[in-house]
């Protein structure tokens, strides 16, 4: 075979090329609408965003200034109730499937339908709790949407504590057990806490997935205009509102939908961003 | 032999007494146990931890098995609670339309005259995620096949981190940035350039001003599932070893041939799988939909009309319903919706377990 060029080597270099101008463009494009939605964030929300925006609420329709303040408690009030349902469960839940279900069909099956509980649109959750609590007490109240929240948070937690828990040496497990320590111990004080930092980054990635979240609220927290914290009220929250707000034709409503957003979105890149750094860092490889 | 005594005494344990094979052998009488030795007897009456241990497992297995629970309590509410239409239309609510008796028309939604049927629903969920594929599935492969084969590695952390970043937005901001940015790009400028050059196909008619409807919600829908199909199907290829890609290069193939042959052809089953899990996510996304999809219950044949998916349908309608059968309807159209997320879940779960199962987890 001589060194020249024949054609078909020709074609072949030509669609390799053509291909990787493809893939860069493929990327431009991927991170383009990201750029395009970060920087109009921050165009329109920076402005909007002063002292009132955290301390006042909503002012009535047509009258300027008031703040989101409502949303933004009633926000962490029902993020609270819904770590406070989903984060335990959760963790039990990935210990069975590292320490007492490993290799067994029972632990398959768990996270199969773990990681299809993952799957099931939001607005689905947020009907089954209206129907299985909002229905029965006869009113919207911030425990639905509390236990709305938790349930979404049960299948991510349960895994990441799963592979947080799975990368612990099993030499360490061993070493507790051999110096007497109950199994049970052994699992809480010795394995669980040497993953912890794992399993907290778990819960904060489940924490900010579900902050977003404004379909299972819908039908269950419903929202509230008011400043209200009671469990057994309607509530507002942050994501709720911007979804009202968005919809409304006032344009100072629509300015607070923008800031609001952006406090969201800069709450939700700080724990994207803690949770990387963590995990990259290698600061949960706490056997070493 | 002081230290074995100052020890005894400062963690009060009885002295150890070593009883010598021989002599336990020699000595033991066959009928009488031997008698525990003080070491045995002190740890015997310490107690074990069975209970506790029993009882700690029992508390991790409940939790564990709560997760089938939350799938059925789910399943049984929707079901429960949709039974009205279900008595009343029974499987016709997928399938059969409604002749309006005033004007003959065919209508599907109608709340007053409680004509209830879901298929304009069925129709804009196929038609959004249809789009939403059509777009996304060539740019998310595109970028999985920048960043695990020919990216430089400086660029490959922080690209890699942008891409989940467009996981972690939440809906509304997507459908606010939507509602104000796109849209009015859209209505202004994109969509006169459809219809004038695309207009003889029929897909896109001049009906609907807007700038709403199913391309808008198609495209918004494509931003949102992007991250997911890229991120599984980057780690599908990087599951695929290293000896697969040696071996075409060694053949002498280009990078493309190497990429073509060795990696995406391994790795076909995967990607089909976070296709499909891409799928399932379109299929349930609610509020940015809802807020750029116009909200009629009508099927039109063009892709610039307006229209109602499942989801969105349940999210504008659900709060101001119109009786117990508009209620039922709903929760019905949500039934519909879980079931098929589950079946496309599962599939997608199958197939991408399929193809990185083995893999150590380091690896991905």
């Amino acid at each position: 075979m001589n060194a020249e060029n024949t054609w078909n080597s020709q074609f072949r270099t030509v669609k390799d090329r053509a291909v990787t101008a493809l893939a860069i463009l493929a990327t431009i494009l991927v991170v383009a609408p990201l750029v395009a939605i970060f920087s109009y964030l921050v165009y329109k929300g920076a402005s909007s965003i002063n002292l009132d925006f955290f301390i006042k609420v909503p002012a009535p329709v047509g009258e300027s200034g008031g703040g989101m303040a409502n949303a933004i408690v009633g926000s962490v009030v029902v993020l609270l109730l819904g770590s406070l349902l989903g984060v335990p469960i959760g963790i039990a839940a990935g210990i069975f499937l590292a320490e007492y279900g490993r290799g067994t069909r029972l632990a398959t099956a768990v996270r199969f339908t773990a990681d299809v509980l993952n799957g099931v649109p939001s607005i689905v959750m947020g009907l089954a709790i209206y129907a299985l609590i909002v229905v029965p007490q006869k009113h919207f109240s911030a425990l639905a949407g509390g236990v709305a929240l938790g349930i979404m948070m049960i299948p991510t937690v349960c895994r990441t504590t799963e592979e947080m828990l799975l990368m612990v040496p099993n030499s360490v497990r061993e070493a507790a057990l051999a110096l007497g320590l109950p199994n049970w111990k052994s699992v809480l004080a010795i394995t669980v806490k040497t993953a912890s930092p794992g399993i907290i980054t778990g819960c904060m990635l489940a924490f900010a997935r579900v902050a977003g979240e404004t379909a299972p609220l819908l039908f269950t927290a419903l929202g509230n205009e008011f400043w209200s914290t009671s469990l057994n009220e309607p509530i507002a929250a942050l994501p709720l509102q911007i979804y009202v707000y968005a919809l409304s034709p006032y344009d100072d409503w629509h300015r607070l939908a923008w800031a609001g957003a952006l406090v969201l979105i800069i709450l939700i890149v700080l724990s994207v961003s803690l949770v990387r750094y963590v995990t990259s860092r290698g600061v949960l490889k706490g056997a070493s | 032999m002081s230290e074995a005594s100052a020890n005894a005494t400062e963690i009060h344990a009885p002295r150890v007494h070593f009883e010598t094979p021989q002599a336990s052998a020699i000595g033991a009488a066959p009928a009488a146990a031997p008698e525990p030795s003080d070491v045995r007897k002190y740890l015997y009456s310490r107690g074990n931890s069975a209970i506790a241990d029993r009882g700690f497992q029992w508390l991790m297995v409940i939790c564990a098995l709560s997760i089938f629970a939350i799938v059925a309590l789910i399943a049984f509410e929707l079901f429960q609670r949709s039974q009205l239409t279900w008595h009343a239309f029974g499987l016709s609510f997928f399938t059969k339309g409604f002749v309006d008796s005033d004007t003959g028309r065919l209508s599907y939604w109608d709340p007053i005259n409680s004509h209830f049927s879901a298929i304009p629903f069925i129709y804009g969920t196929l038609v959004t995620s249809g789009l939403a594929l059509l777009f996304a599935v060539p740019l998310a492969i595109g970028v999985a096949i920048f960043l695990t084969e020919m990216c430089p590695g400086f660029l490959r952390g922080p690209l890699a981190f942008l891409t989940e970043l467009l996981a972690a937005i939440p809906s509304v901001i997507y459908g606010l940035w939507a509602v104000f940015v796109l849209v009015p790009l859209l209505r202004v400028y994109v969509n006169p350039l459809l219809i004038k050059s695309l207009g003889w196909t029929g897909l896109f008619n001049d009906d609907n001003p807007t700038g709403l409807g199913f391309f808008a919600a198609g495209i918004i829908l494509a931003i949102m599932i992007l991250p997911i199909i890229s991120s599984l199907t980057r780690e599908v290829m990087t599951a695929v070893p290293h000896s697969q890609r040696e071996a075409v290069l060694a053949l002498g193939a280009t990078r493309w041939e190497m990429i073509n042959m060795g990696v995406l052809r391994n790795a076909r089953i995967g990607i089909v799988g976070a296709v499909i899990l891409g799928l399932g996510r379109a299929l349930g996304e609610t509020m940015a939909v809802t807020m750029v999809i116009g909200n009629t219950a009508e099927i039109h044949g063009s892709l610039l009309a307006n229209g109602a998916t499942m989801a969105s349908v349940i999210a504008n309608e659900f709060t101001e319903a119109v009786g117990d059968m508009h209620t039922s309807a709903l929760i019905e159209i949500g039934l519909a919706l879980f079931a098929v997320t589950i079946v496309v879940n599962a599939i997608a779960r199958i197939l991408v377990w399929a193809v990185t199962r083995g893999t150590p987890v380091q690896n991905r």
